[in-house]
C-alpha cells in the first residue's frame, strides 16, 4: 500500500471523490429504477412478463441440458410413509360419481375412448417408491402402483399422439387441470396410479386413478383423472394460470 | 435473492431455533411475515428467485475470476497467521486490547470474513442447485444429506449472509467517513504527517 502513496492537491482529491460518489449513487438509482420498472411490467399468466420469459428460458435450458431418461432416486418400500400427506382437494369435492367412473381418452376431436378401471388394472403393473416433492417446499417418501404411461400409450396404440408436444389432463368436474410436456409423460417413472402403499387409492388421494410423475412438483400429479388429451399447444394448467412455472421440472 | 427466498420459504416455514418443545425463535414470526406482506406470494417469489439467480451466480463468478487474475486475492485470502491475528483484531474492536498487528489492505479478521463470504457464495449456489434440480442432480442432493437437509443448509447459509451484512454495515459505520470514502472511491486519504510516519514503518519492515 505504501508504495502506492501519491501526494495530490486538494482539488483533485475533491474532484475524484465527487465523481466516484456520483457514479455510486447513479448505480443505486439505476438498480432502484429497474426494480420499479420490473414491478410495472404487464403480466403473462399472472407472472410479470420478463420473469415469465426467464422461466421459459430456464425450461429451454434445463430440458436440453438433462437427458429425458434420468431417473428419480428410488427407495425401498419400507421407507414409504404410512400416513401420506393430503394437500388440497381441488377437483375432488364431488365424490358421488366415482362408481361409474371411466377414463375418457380423447384420441382426437370426436374420437374418445372410455376405459374402465379393471381394463387399466389388467395392464402391466409398475410400482415406485420415491421422494414426493411439493412446490411449497416439503417432501415425503411415498409408494404408488399403477400402469406406466408409456405402457398405456403402447397398449392403446397412441403412437401418433405421443409425437405431439403436450398431454393435458382434467378432473371429472373440470375444476383442476394440468398440462405436461410429452418427454416427462413418457418418462419411465411416470405412472397412472390406482394404488398407494399396496392398497386401493383413497378418495382424497384421487381414487380411482391419478397421475404420479416424479420428475415434477406435486402440483402436476393430478388426482382423479377425468380425461386425457394430446396437444401441440400448452394445455391449460391450473397453477400456471395463477403465476407458477409451467414446466415445474426438477 | 433473500427477499424472494423469504417469499418461497413461507410456503413451508418449519424452521425454528430451540430444543425439544422449547422455541427460542421461529422463522419467521407471523407478525414479521404480516408486516412485510410475505404470505401467499410463493409463485412471485419463485419466478424472481429463478431469474435473479443468474445475476447472483454470474456476478459471483466474475468477481472470483477477477480476484484470481488481478492477484487481488493475495490481499483477501487469509495468510498463515490469520487466525491468531484475527483474534487480536476482535479483542481490539471490543476495546479489550490496544494496538493492531501490522496489515496490508485488510486485517486478518477482514481476510477471514471476506474469504468466508466467498465460500458462502459457492455453498449457497451448490445447495440451491441441489434443491432446484433434486431429480436430475439427485446425487448432489444426496451428497448434501437429502432434499430436506439441502433446504436447511440453503436457509442457514442465507442467515449467515445476513449476519455478515449486519456486522459489515456496523463496522463501516464505526470506521467512519474516510473508510467509507475509500470503499466508494477506491483510494484512501492520508494526511501528510501520517504519510511520513507510515513511510518510516515501511522501512522498518
Amino acid at each position: 500500500m505504501n508504495s502506492n502513496v501519491k501526494i495530490v492537491p486538494e482539488y483533485i482529491l475533491r474532484r475524484r471523490t465527487i465523481l466516484s460518489f456520483l457514479l455510486f449513487f447513479f448505480c443505486i438509482a439505476i438498480a432502484l429504477f429497474s426494480w420499479n420498472r420490473l414491478q410495472h411490467q404487464p403480466k403473462v399468466d399472472n407472472a410479470l412478463a420478463p420473469l415469465r420469459k426467464g422461466l421459459e428460458v430456464n425450461e429451454w435450458l434445463f430440458s436440453h441440458m438433462f437427458s429425458d431418461g434420468n431417473l428419480s432416486r428410488i427407495y425401498a418400500k419400507k421407507f414409504a410413509a404410512a400416513r401420506v400427506r393430503v394437500n388440497g382437494d381441488l377437483g375432488l369435492k364431488n365424490n358421488s360419481d366415482t362408481a361409474n367412473w371411466k377414463l375418457q381418452l380423447i384420441k382426437s376431436n370426436g374420437d374418445t375412448l372410455k376405459i374402465g378401471l379393471e381394463e387399466i388394472k389388467a395392464l402391466p403393473k409398475t410400482t415406485i417408491t420415491f421422494d414426493f416433492k411439493c412446490i411449497e417446499g416439503w417432501n415425503q417418501i411415498t409408494n404408488w402402483g399403477g400402469v406406466r404411461f408409456s405402457d398405456f400409450i403402447n397398449k392403446y396404440a397412441l403412437t401418433a399422439q405421443s409425437q405431439m408436444k403436450y398431454v393435458g389432463m382434467v378432473t371429472p368436474d373440470g375444476a383442476y387441470y394440468v398440462g405436461v410436456d410429452m418427454a416427462s409423460m413418457m418418462h419411465p417413472q411416470t405412472i397412472l396410479a390406482y394404488e398407494m402403499n399396496g392398497a386401493t387409492l383413497p378418495l382424497n388421494q384421487g381414487y380411482p386413478l391419478r397421475l404420479i410423475i416424479p420428475v415434477k412438483y406435486g402440483v402436476k400429479h393430478l388426482k382423479r383423472i377425468g380425461n386425457i388429451f394430446f396437444a401441440n399447444n400448452k394445455p391449460r394448467d391450473y397453477w400456471h394460470e395463477i403465476g407458477y412455472d409451467y414446466y415445474c421440472g426438477m | 435473492m433473500i427477499w424472494s427466498g423469504m417469499l418461497i420459504y413461507w410456503g413451508n416455514d418449519v424452521y425454528k431455533l430451540g430444543w425439544g418443545n422449547k422455541t427460542l425463535l421461529k422463522f419467521f414470526p407471523d407478525s414479521f411475515n404480516k408486516a412485510l406482506n410475505i404470505p401467499y406470494r410463493l409463485a412471485e417469489g419463485m419466478s424472481l428467485h429463478f431469474v435473479f439467480m443468474w445475476f447472483f451466480a454470474i456476478n459471483g463468478v466474475i468477481y472470483f475470476l477477477y480476484l484470481l487474475f488481478s492477484k487481488e486475492y493475495k490481499l483477501i485470502f487469509p495468510h498463515k497467521k490469520a487466525l491468531k491475528e484475527a483474534w487480536l483484531v476482535i479483542l481490539h474492536d471490543l476495546h479489550k486490547k490496544k494496538g493492531l498487528p501490522p496489515q496490508k489492505k485488510y486485517n486478518a479478521a477482514q481476510r477471514i470474513a471476506y474469504s468466508g463470504v466467498i465460500v458462502l457464495g459457492f455453498a449457497i449456489i451448490i445447495t440451491g442447485v441441489a434443491i432446484y434440480k433434486p431429480v436430475q442432480l439427485h446425487w448432489l442432493c444426496y451428497a448434501l444429506g437429502g432434499y430436506e437437509w439441502a433446504r436447511i443448509e440453503h436457509f442457514t447459509i442465507t442467515i449467515l449472509f445476513f449476519l455478515f451484512f449486519l456486522v459489515h454495515i456496523l463496522q463501516v459505520i464505526i470506521a467512519g467517513w474516510n473508510n467509507f470514502r475509500a470503499m466508494v472511491t477506491g483510494f484512501e486519504v492520508l494526511k501528510e504527517e501520517k504519510i511520513s510516519s507510515t513511510a518510516k514503518e515501511n522501512i522498518h519492515e
